[in-house]
């Protein structure tokens, strides 16, 4: 089947015509997004930048300025921090989670696969609210544990949905093999099916990585002045515009496109790029 | 008889009913979305409940629906949410069916993530600069001749309008993409055979066949932009024509420190999103009722 046969073999006129405008929208589309990121990188180091096409020259300044006013470091390391845990973390009981609901009917499942679901389905900002409120009567809000514990309630829901479908292709004669040489559980789990899940563990922890740098919502209601991560930070800079010179501001911005882009690459070596948005796909 | 039965230890009796160890290792996970996701959810519920000065229990609902200043924040985030959601759905749906038949579909769709992962505040901090007055947008505009001066594109509706379009047509365009491309090609080549224009086999083959993941893909990117907040905030006229519910919700937490009315809102929030969830899903049913195979299998 020759792509687009179907297509093009009748009334070609008005089937180009119709074709030429999807294509110059998308075009537009791809145009417009390329150029406000672009901008954003142009303007970091640009050194006066007013009533020109670009700017009168060009400076790395703005990056060692941002670097000190916004205190980056110790952004980044709290940024690596929660995003660490969460990732470790939402991969631990997510994968355990998976693999019980994967291998076992018992009565209450499909309770128990709502309930998992649900988390996904509401936005952030409707329990987001509520959840902050009871992190800080329990004394974990506007800390980094408080922010790792928001930032979990998607992500745990998240993996168990990406596992289940990777762990009902392993054969379970494979794990009770293991049982018969003498494996206990945990040598089961460490030897046998970690390895043999480690494709879709990977492609499943990148997401939740991805997306855990890039979730707003949940860290702003929960974060304190020490717990901000990077696009928090961002935020209240961009706020804030106006306090500080905006090419500080997109300075920053360029430091955060490149954490996210440098792991999406990473992560798109092993993951097709619709799954980041399909959360239930069929491995 | 009876003994034997009664002998039979519990261990066992569960193990029957599927409740074993293994079983046991979701218990975590379980825990931890009830701990951290239904107690909250109803510990806002009983919060909103329980207003400040010991007011009647619904004295927080009262004052929202009261107040114009509060109660008109949904009409505004529905008069952007819900453009911006239908624009997504039905350009994504003619886009898709071409992209389908491309040879580097990987390419456009990795394009098409970035603005997924930037996320919403990246984007708003991008579009402070390209639509501004100074912006290439305007710059370019001039110079074609189309406009004699700049469009005032930020800090006002259009501003969040079309924030919030970049942040979620990519989204909806890869849902819609993943489902046109579970259609089975042979249906539409059996339709092209005997005959069908390429409208009718959109109306009659394709449309039945999506409207279930496209009334999905609705509510999944409606639930996004209904909750917009960054867009609003920061392209917007987070004062004005963009004084959406979510900033209300903020501002009644953070700024006036009460949390029972921050529930309250959150709350209102969720019930309108899940009446509007279960419209879409109601009229798709009204639209086409039949098997949904051939379509995702």
């Amino acid at each position: 089947m020759i792509p687009g046969m179907i297509a093009m073999d009748r009334s070609p006129l008005a089937l180009r015509a119709w074709t030429t405008t999807i294509w110059v929208l998308v075009g537009f589309f791809i145009l417009n997004l390329l150029a406000m990121i672009a901008s954003v990188v142009v303007n970091s180091f640009g050194t006066r930048w007013f009533n020109t096409w670009l700017p009168a020259g060009f400076t790395s300044k703005w990056y060692f300025s941002a670097w000190a006013e916004f205190q980056l470091d110790d952004i980044l390391i709290v940024t690596f921090q929660v995003v660490g845990a969460v990732v470790v973390l939402s991969g631990i009981l997510g994968v355990l989670g998976a693999y019980a609901l994967a291998r076992r009917e018992f009565p209450g499942k499909r309770l128990v696969m709502l309930l998992i679901l649900l988390p996904l389905l509401v936005p952030p900002l409707t329990f987001g609210i509520p959840l902050a409120t009871v992190l800080y009567q329990f004394g974990a809000g506007g800390s980094i544990l408080g922010v790792v514990l928001a930032n979990l309630v998607p992500t745990v829901p998240f993996v168990v949905l990406v596992m289940i479908p990777f762990i009902e292709q392993i054969d379970p004669r494979v794990e009770a093999a293991a049982r018969v040489f003498g494996a206990n559980a945990r040598q089961m789990f460490v030897h046998v099916l970690v390895p043999l899940l480690a494709p879709g563990i990977l492609a499943a922890l990148l997401m939740v990585l991805v997306r855990t740098i890039a979730m707003f919502e949940l860290t702003f209601f929960t974060a304190g002045p020490s717990s901000q991560t990077l696009v928090v930070a961002l935020y209240y800079a961009v706020y804030a515009a106006g306090v500080r010179a905006p090419q500080s501001i997109d300075a920053m911005a360029v430091i955060y496109m490149v954490t996210t882009m440098v792991w999406l690459l990473v992560a798109l070596r092993f993951v097709n790029p619709t799954q980041l948005v399909t959360r239930v796909k069929k491995a | 008889m009876l003994m034997t039965v009664e002998r039979v230890p519990l261990r066992v009796r569960l193990a029957a009913a599927g409740v074993d160890s293994v079983t046991m290792l979701a218990l975590p996970a379980v825990l931890f979305v009830l701990a951290l996701f239904v107690y909250p959810f109803f510990y806002g519920l009983a919060l909103s409940l329980e207003p400040k000065d010991n007011a009647v229990w619904y004295a927080n609902y009262r004052a929202f629906f009261s107040d114009p200043f509060l109660f008109d924040t949904i009409g505004k985030t529905l008069r952007l949410a819900v453009p911006v959601t239908l624009l997504c759905v039905l350009l994504s749906v003619p886009i898709a069916l071409r992209v389908r038949h491309m040879r580097h579909q990987r390419l456009l769709t990795t394009i098409l993530v970035l603005p997924i992962t930037l996320g919403t505040v990246l984007i708003a901090e991008g579009l402070l600069n390209y639509l501004g007055p100074q912006g290439w947008l305007n710059r370019t505009l001039i110079t074609i001749g189309l406009i004699h001066g700049p469009l005032q594109l930020v800090h006002n509706y259009w501003g969040a309008f079309l924030g919030l379009l970049i942040s979620i047509f990519p989204f909806t365009f890869l849902l819609t993409l993943s489902y046109v491309t579970g259609v089975d090609p042979a249906l539409e080549q059996a339709a092209s055979t005997l005959g069908a224009r390429p409208w009718a086999r959109f109306r009659h083959i394709l449309l039945p066949l999506l409207a279930q993941g496209l009334a999905i893909n609705f509510c999944l990117s409606f639930v996004q932009a209904f909750s917009v907040f960054p867009t609003a905030v920061l392209l917007g006229s987070p004062a004005g024509s963009t004084r959406v519910i979510s900033i209300a919700a903020y501002t009644a937490a953070y700024e006036a420190y009460d949390y029972s009315l921050a529930s309250t809102i959150a709350m209102v929030m969720a019930g309108i999103q899940l009446l509007i969830v279960a419209g879409i899903l109601s009229a798709r049913r009204l639209l086409y009722r039949g098997p949904m195979g051939g379509a995702k299998g």
